[in-house]
Formats: C-alpha cells, structure tokens, sequence
C-alpha cells in the first residue's frame, strides 16, 4: 500500500511539475487576446457582412505575423447573425458570458447593432462600431466609436440635396424602410429638407419584409414629386430599383436614390445592371479616390475574396473593416492594455492612422471628419463586373475635393446618358 | 400537499441558484426553457382539454410583451405589474377570440387564430409609439435588490410564474372547468344536450391559456432589452407551444412540463453538437412523430408501459 | 394620401392580375381542403416548395413556367402519398383526428420551412426569365409582364379544372365524394382513390402555382406563413369547394391588398387577407359562394 502511495505521489508531483514548468514557460505568450462579433453572413446585409468579415481576417492574420499585440496572439470569435436584429442580444450575451471575450466588435449594419446597445452600456464594455447610422443617438454610450465615415442626417443628404436644388426642383418623396437605419436617416432629413424650402409631397414607410413596391413606385409617381429620397436596407434596395425600372417614376422627377444600402456590394450592383443607371446614391469609396493604402490592401482582398466567391471588388465595407483593426492595434499598443475604458479615452482624445485616412471621433463617438461621396450611375452595362473598376461608372458630384464629373437631370436623361 | 412542498422547493432552489456564483448564461438560457414550460402549459388548456388547437400563440406572447412594453414606457411600472397587464390583455384577447370563432368548427377556429398574430403584428408595424418595425431599445435599471444582476432576478420571476401557470392548469384540470372541457373535447354535441355549459367553460379557458401566454411574454422586452415585432409574433412560438404538450401528453397538467424539458434539453443538445438549424427541426420531427404514433404523448407511452407490464 | 383617378384605376388593374394569381395559388387548396375537408395548413409550404423547384431547374436554364409543368407530376405522386398517410394515421383511426391531423399538418409545414433554410439558406431566391422586369406599355400604363402571365396561367388553370370536375367521371366522383361518400361506395366507386387522385391534382397544381410565385415574386422559406392567409381567405371567401367561386374571391382579396397598399401604404398589406377571414368566418363562414 505505502508502495504504492508513494509511486502515486511521485508521478503526480512529476506531472505536475511538468505542467508547471510548461505552462510558466508559456505563459508570457500563452493567453490570447479574444475579440468577438457577430457579424451577417446570410440574409439581406449578407453580401456586406461576407465581405467586411473576410477584411477583418486578414487583419487579425497581418496582427498575428507580427506576433499579435502586447506579445499576445488574437483569438477572433465570430457568429452569423442572418441580418435579423432579433439574434444579437443573444449573441452578444454569449460572447460575453460564455466565450468570455475581451473585446467587441458591432455587427455590420445599424439594424443588428441597435439592438445590442443597451447591452453594452449596461456592461461597460467598449463597442467598435461597423457603418451604422446614428444608433448611439438614444442611448448615449460613452465607450462607441463608428468607422462610417458620416456622421448626421444632413451631411449624408447634403450631396444629393444640392444636386437636386440645382435641377430647380421644389417638391420631394420620402420613401424610408421602417428600421433603424433609415428611420434614424429620415427623422434627421426631414428637417433638413423643410430648412432647403422644399415641400414633402410624400412621407412613407415600409416594412422590411415587403417585396413588391409597384404600388408604392406607382403613388410616387402620382405624387409628381421630382426628387425621391430613399433610404432602404440591400433586398429592399434592389426590389426598387427593379420596380422603378418596371413600373417608371415618371418624367418629372430629377433625381433619385440618395441612402440606398446594397448598391455598394459588387454581386448586387452587378446583378442590376443597367437598371441602376441615373441612379444617384451614397458611397464611401469610388475607384479614382487618392487613397493609396487602400488600394494596396484591396489588391490582396481581391485575391482572397476571388478564392472565397465573396464581392471581389470589396469597395465598401472591407477597408473599413480593416480600419477597425489598425484602430483597435493603435490603441492597444499605445495604451499597453485591452481595458476597454482605457482605450475608449484613447480613441477620444487621438486621431487613428488607418489605410482609409485619418480617423477622428466626436463626443458622440460618431467621425469627426466626414467624407461621404455622392455618385451618380452612368452608362452601367448588365453582367460586367469589371467595369466598375473604372471610375467613370459612378461619377463623383460631390464634396468638391473628389468630384470627377457633373451632375445630369432629369432622371430620364440621365438613365439613358453614356 | 406534496405538490405545494415541491413547488416550494423549486423555488427555493431557483433563489439559491440565482444567489450563487454561477455562470450569467445560465440564467439567460434558463429564461428560455421557463418561458417554453409556461407557453406549453397555458397552451394546452385550451388545445389539450378542450381540443382546441390554438395557433395563435405568437398573437398572445406578443400581446403580453407590448402591453409590457406600453407599461414602461408610459409609466416605468415594476416587472410584476408589467406581467400582471400583459396577463389580463391577453385573456381579454382570449375571449375576444373565443366570442368571434366558438362557434365554429376546430379548423376554422385554429385558422382564425392564426389571421389574429398577422393582424396584431400589423397594428405593432404601424404604431410608432410601440416602436414599428423598427423596435425599441429599453434600459433596465443597473442594480437589483438582492440579486446583482437583472437576469437572475429574471430567472427567479419566471420560475415563480412557471409555478403558477402549473398550478392554474392542476387546478383547471381538476376542477368543474377541467371536466367540462374534456366533455366537449370527447364530444360537443353530446356535451351541449347532457347540459355542459359548452360556451362558458370554452370562453374560461380561452380566457386563462391567453392569460398565461402573455404571460410568458410578458418580461421579454426587459429580458432582451430590446423588442421588435417579427421575431416577437413569430409562429416558431406556435409550433413550440404545440409540440411540447403533444410530445409530454395533452391529458394532464405535466404533460407539458414533462415535454417542455425533454425539448429543451434535446433542442441545446442539437445546438451545441451539429447546428442550431437543426434544432428547430427537431421541433418539427418530433410533433410530427409523436402525433403519429404517440398521440397520448410520453404519459400516454408510460401508462401503455405500465399496463402491459402487469 | 392622393385621389387620383388614375392611380386608382392603376391600383384596380394591378389588383385584378394580382387576384388571378392568389386564385390560381389556392386552386389546390380549393380542392383539398374545400372538397376533401382535409386540414391543409402545409399547402402553402408545398407551393414554396414548387417555387423552390422552379429555382433549382431554372440552374440549369430552364423558363419557370416550363419548370412549373414539368415539376406536376412529381408533386401529384407526393401528394397522392401525403393523402394516403394521413388517411390511414388519421381518418381511418377516427381518433381525435381534429386535434392530431391538424398538428400533423403543422409540423409537415414547419420541417418544410425548415429543411428549405437548411437547403438553400434564408436568402431571397428569384426566377430569371426575359419577360420579368419587363412591363407592356400602354399609353401612360405599365402592366408588368410577370403578372400579366401569371394571371393567364391562372385563368386557364381556373376553366381547366372548373370543367374537369363539371365534365368528367373523375371529376365529378371527386365532387360527389366529398358531398356524400356513403352514395358513391353504393355506386361502386372506392372514396379513398378518388379523395388520393384528388388530394394527388390538388398538388401538382400546387407546383405550377409554385413556378408562377417565382415569376411574381422573390421567395424566401418563411413565405409559406402569410400565403396561408391568402389562400384560405380566398378559399372561404369562395364557399368550400368552388372553383368559379375562388377566382371571384382571389380577385376580391387582390382589389382589396392592392387598393389597401395603394391608400394606406405597405406595412397594412399584409393584415388584408388575415382580416378578410376574419370578417368572413364571423360574418358568413360558409363564404360568398358557398353551399
């Protein structure tokens, strides 16, 4: 029995010791720093978030070639959200309670991100906002910085606005999809346009789930208003495009589009083709635009997103996205912690180098420094994807600083310009 | 008596666990399970003894839930009295349901329950106050007496009305109420000429399952912090309030408890080891193989067992 | 909102082609559920499978309208089975067959919602064709082609099956077993064959109206959900068993959706067909047209 203790006791020590020695010899290296989101992979948002999640990647990839931060590798946990903003809350308390990250990223999209607002606030965690829309307006977090490069309701609509007041048009449609994003844009635009002296001949929502709008298409153009606002959310986007091209908007109307989401993904623009031109609408990136970093980086997207049959041009949310990381790595590595309150005074008081610019964050954790385009769809031909390589597929109208071409109206002429 | 000595003690075990160190998550998921024994309970009041199978269930949770709703916002009334209005909105619904399609017959009373949740759903869409399509994000307050934390106190509060959505559907079962509807599950017309008031126990019992499913619905809101209308009347409630009384046996107030646990385990298992797709089939394949083969239900099976084995 | 006498008259015709199509898509369940009594709630979720299938054959190039008729043969055989299965669980048993073939219903819906999740994902799947997208112009109207072909198909559909069940033996069995099946044993003819080839027609009708969902529309799986209030509106709005009477009612619920999207906007839309019910199961149950 003795003998048998003792033979015990020591392979037990010696394991032990082991152990010891090989989790001390590993420690400095050992635990990773976890970072986790979920982000849309299926659903309406799907085509961006496939994209932005292949950005963050590469990211973490580059971070961790390099030896990871503060001598600690990144661990990226990531869940798919199928865009329904009902499954965030959830995600998020798993992230947090069961894979027990240290870091959060927002989904892509104010709709899944609203939701998981009060969450954080609650938890003092801090939140890196992905290309929402003023969802930190109610809430007032103080540990969210947004990557989107706008920041209000006017800035977003300026561009379009001044395009439209210069065809000498008086009377506006609002047609907004009743969901955060474009609720919060109309709410803020609505204002805006009173303040321009135009008259709001049109004021509508629709559901999120609708599918067919040849009966709103119809009531626009009844409306005989001659600019038509729209704020939509990608399926929605495209099923009105396809109706306006079915249905027609009629001839007075000068100028449409303006907050649709999903004419930036590369499959959905290709897929409309023709359709989309004349077509007036936001982007945060348009070939032509003097940002080498990006450029660079888009180069090794491209050939990964080719490998992935995911949106191989990746003008949209991929540079974004990765800015995220180069923000998070800044922070980090300047603050030598992931205390999320530390890094939070962090991101407030600097401004971030990243391959999109430079990025500064107002006290509402929204960018300081805007740079929205607003583009117009010329001469877009159906099934070609490259073509939107060439900067003259989307002409630049505004800021200044960007503008590549003039703005033409009506609508009709426009659709059929070269 | 020894019912009222285990309820005690689940209750007591739910406090202590809530007091305890133990993970967050735990209670998160736990509100989930809670929530389906309720729905399966308040269910088959109507659907089990009485045969009147209700889809609607998402009409009633989602009642329960925007009554809640409308209650914090105009007010920032306590949980209990969000519970309380979202119970008595949706009894008043259950009657209101039972007065319209009573008369007529089982089909037609289950489709009509279903035009209710897309109807409903629609007034949630075109009520900004109640936050449309959109939704609505609310605060819940930091720190909460005794428990620390919002969720457990959660947790506590659903076991509490788990407790009496069981102890209401014993009583029913047990009571002239409960008889009268078996009368009329076996067969209506000879109920309505032996002299079984047939409308009033059916109004009373549409009456009680609503309340209890808005029951259920009711702490969603402060549960998520968040609340839209599509996944809140979303019929996924309807199969789940159906299958677990099929699958635990409709005759008896543990049917659904029984099938309630025997789902939920089974539903976290599927999601942890292959997807959480998959689960929700599970839900589907089970309800279907149960009403083929085993109508009464795992009870049903146990007393089968039991009889053959003498 | 406007008064324009134009955009109403547009909203009419809209709401007329519309109206063919929601007829055509509950023929099936005219046929199942009006004649036969079966609880149909799955009827919807098959349809979304036939549109499903338009899907996948049109991978391979195939017009959906083609796919619609090629895809009825293989519908009529599930169906036959479908009847078959819950005759012998079900009916045959005479147990609870309320409670339990209607929950049976409801799950078969729900395992098809959900196998077409796990299939091909919550995305929007649509039908390419040349005729989608494109509308006939006539002076300042434009009649969008998707619909105009919809609406056709369906009123051949309408007076095919109309007279097949006027005209023929079969047809007319089907029609009498479901009034009296004591009679017809007595006249030599077995009910159950006739309820299986009825059950067996009612779905491969199904699949044509499936393809032609595609046409009008993207589907998604859980679209099977308000089709079941379109459907057994138009069913009980006709009176349980007409087919004459569904094409009036499916041009009834489409004036209504369509006057009611035009006026009040789209987040009402899809309440219409739901509320119709209600108002027809509590004001006349046995519908406009019915027996």
């Amino acid at each position: 029995m003795d003998m048998i203790r003792r033979k015990l006791l020591g392979v037990t020590s010696s394991v032990v010791l082991v152990a010891g020695l090989a989790t001390g010899g590993n420690a400095l290296a050992a635990d990773p720093i976890k970072i986790g989101m979920s982000m849309p992979q299926t659903g309406g948002l799907g085509g961006g978030g496939k994209a932005a999640l292949l950005a963050l990647q590469i990211w973490v990839e580059d971070v961790n070639a390099k030896g990871g931060l503060l001598g600690r590798k990144i661990e990226f946990t990531y869940y798919d959200d199928q865009s329904n903003p009902a499954n965030t809350p959830g995600i998020y308390t798993k992230l947090l309670d069961v894979d027990k990250v240290d870091l959060l990223i927002a989904p892509y999209a104010t709709g899944p991100t609203a939701p998981i607002m009060p969450l954080v606030k609650q938890r003092k965690k801090l939140l890196m906002g992905n290309f929402s829309f003023q969802v930190n307006s109610k809430i007032k977090h103080d540990m969210w910085f947004n990557n989107a490069p706008w920041n209000t309701a006017e800035d977003w609509a300026k561009g379009f606005m001044e395009a439209g007041k210069a065809s000498g048009a008086k009377t506006v449609a609002i047609l907004a999809e009743d969901g955060e994003f474009a609720q919060n844009l109309a709410d803020g635009a609505r204002p805006y346009f009173k303040k321009l002296g135009l008259d709001i001949v049109y004021d509508q929502n629709y559901p999120p789930t609708t599918k067919d709008f040849s009966s709103l298409v119809r009531t626009i153009r009844a409306s005989k208003a001659e600019i038509v606002f729209i704020a939509s959310y990608p399926g929605a986007s495209a099923a009105i495009v396809n109706s306006i091209s079915e249905i027609g908007l009629g001839p007075q109307v000068q100028i449409v589009g303006g907050a649709m989401v999903g004419l930036q993904f590369t499959p959905i623009a290709v897929n409309l083709g023709s359709k989309l031109n004349g077509i007036t609408n936001y982007h945060v990136y348009v070939p032509g635009m003097p940002l080498p970093g990006v450029e660079t980086f888009l180069k090794r997207y491209t050939e990964r997103a080719k490998a992935e049959n995911i949106d191989q041009l990746g003008y949209y949310l991929p540079p974004f996205n990765y800015a995220i990381g180069e923000m998070l790595e800044q922070a980090i590595n300047a603050t030598k912690s992931i205390d999320d309150r530390k890094l939070a005074d962090y991101f407030r008081k600097n401004e971030m180098k990243t391959i999109v610019g430079p990025v500064r964050f107002d006290a509402n954790g929204e960018r300081a420094n805007m740079r929205l385009v607003t583009a117009q769809f010329r001469g877009i031909k159906d099934k070609d994807q490259e073509q939107f390589r060439n900067s003259g597929k989307q002409v630049v109208l505004s800021p200044a600083a960007d503008k590549t071409g003039d703005f033409i109206y009506p609508y009709s002429k426009a659709a059929d310009a070269k | 008596m020894k019912y009222w000595i285990v309820s005690a003690l689940a209750m007591l075990s739910a406090v202590a666990l809530a007091l305890s160190g133990a993970n967050e998550y735990l209670f998160f998921a736990g509100f989930v399970v809670l929530q389906a024994v309720i729905l399966a309970t308040g269910w088959n009041i109507l659907g089990g003894y009485a045969g009147y199978v209700n889809f609607g269930v998402p009409g009633f949770v989602g009642v329960g839930a925007y009554t809640a709703l409308a209650l914090h916002l105009l007010f920032n009334a306590p949980l209990i009295a969000q519970i309380v209005a979202g119970a008595a909105m949706a009894a008043l619904l259950g009657l209101g349901v039972g007065l319209l399609t009573l008369r007529l017959r089982g089909i037609f009373f289950s489709i009509a329950t279903i035009a209710v949740v897309f109807i409903l759903e629609a007034v949630v869409m075109n009520s900004r106050f109640l936050g449309g399509a959109t939704g609505i994000q609310l605060t819940r307050p930091n720190d909460v007496w005794l428990f620390g934390t919002y969720t457990r106190m959660l947790f506590v509060m659903m076991t509490l009305m788990a407790i009496v959505a069981l102890s209401v559907a014993r009583y029913v079962q047990n009571s002239y109420i409960g008889q009268g509807l078996r009368a009329v599950r076996d067969s209506e017309e000879a109920a309505d000429c032996s002299g079984v008031p047939t409308l009033k126990v059916k109004l009373i019992a549409c009456a009680i399952s609503g309340a209890l499913l808005g029951i259920a619905g009711a702490p969603m809101p402060m549960y998520l912090s968040y609340i839209e209308p599509l996944s809140t009347f979303n019929m996924h409630y309807a199969v789940i309030a159906l299958a677990m009384p099929i699958i635990g046996g409709t005759s008896h107030w543990l049917g659904p408890l029984i099938g309630a646990l025997i789902l939920g385990t089974l539903q976290q298992i599927v999601t942890v080891t292959i997807s959480s797709e998959l689960n929700v089939l599970v839900v589907g394949v089970l309800l279907v193989v149960f009403v083929v083969a085993a109508p009464d239900g795992m009870i049903g099976l146990v007393k089968k067992w039991k009889t053959s084995s003498k | 909102m406007f008064f324009s006498f134009e955009l109403l008259f547009e909203a009419v015709l809209f709401g007329l082609m519309l109206g063919c199509f929601y007829a055509a898509v509950s023929l099936g369940l005219s046929v199942a559920f009006g004649l036969l009594d079966v609880p149909h709630v799955a009827h919807p979720a098959l349809l979304i499978v036939g549109s499903y299938g338009a899907y996948m054959l049109g991978g391979w190039g195939i017009d959906p309208l083609v796919s619609g008729f090629l895809l009825m043969p293989i519908f009529f055989l599930i169906g036959m089975l479908l009847y078959r299965f819950y005759y012998e669980t079900f009916e045959s048993r005479g147990t609870a067959a309320g409670v339990n073939g209607l929950a049976f219903f409801f799950g078969v819906a729900f395992i098809i919602e959900v196998l077409l999740v796990v299939g091909f994902g919550v995305d929007q799947r649509s039908a390419e064709a040349d005729y989608i997208g494109e509308s006939l112009r006539l002076g300042d109207l434009r009649l969008p082609y998707r619909l105009l072909i919809a609406a056709g198909v369906a009123l051949v559909l309408t007076v095919a099956l109309s007279n097949f069940f006027s005209r023929t033996f079969i047809g007319r069995a089907i029609k009498a077993v479901g009034q009296d099946e004591g009679a017809l044993r007595l006249m030599g003819a077995d009910p159950v064959k006739i309820k299986q080839l009825a059950f067996g027609i009612a779905t491969s009708v199904n699949a044509l109206a499936g393809a032609m969902l595609i046409i009008v529309s993207p589907v998604e799986p859980t679209m099977d959900r308000i089709y079941i209030g379109r459907t057994f509106c138009v069913v009980v709005l006709a009176g349980m068993g007409s087919m004459k009477g569904t094409l009036a009612a499916g041009l009834l619920l489409g004036i209504t959706e369509s006057l009611v999207l035009t006026l009040f906007g789209a987040s009402w839309a899809t309440a219409v067909s739901f509320g119709l019910l209600l108002v027809m199961l509590g004001v006349r149950p046995q519908g406009l047209f019915g027996r």
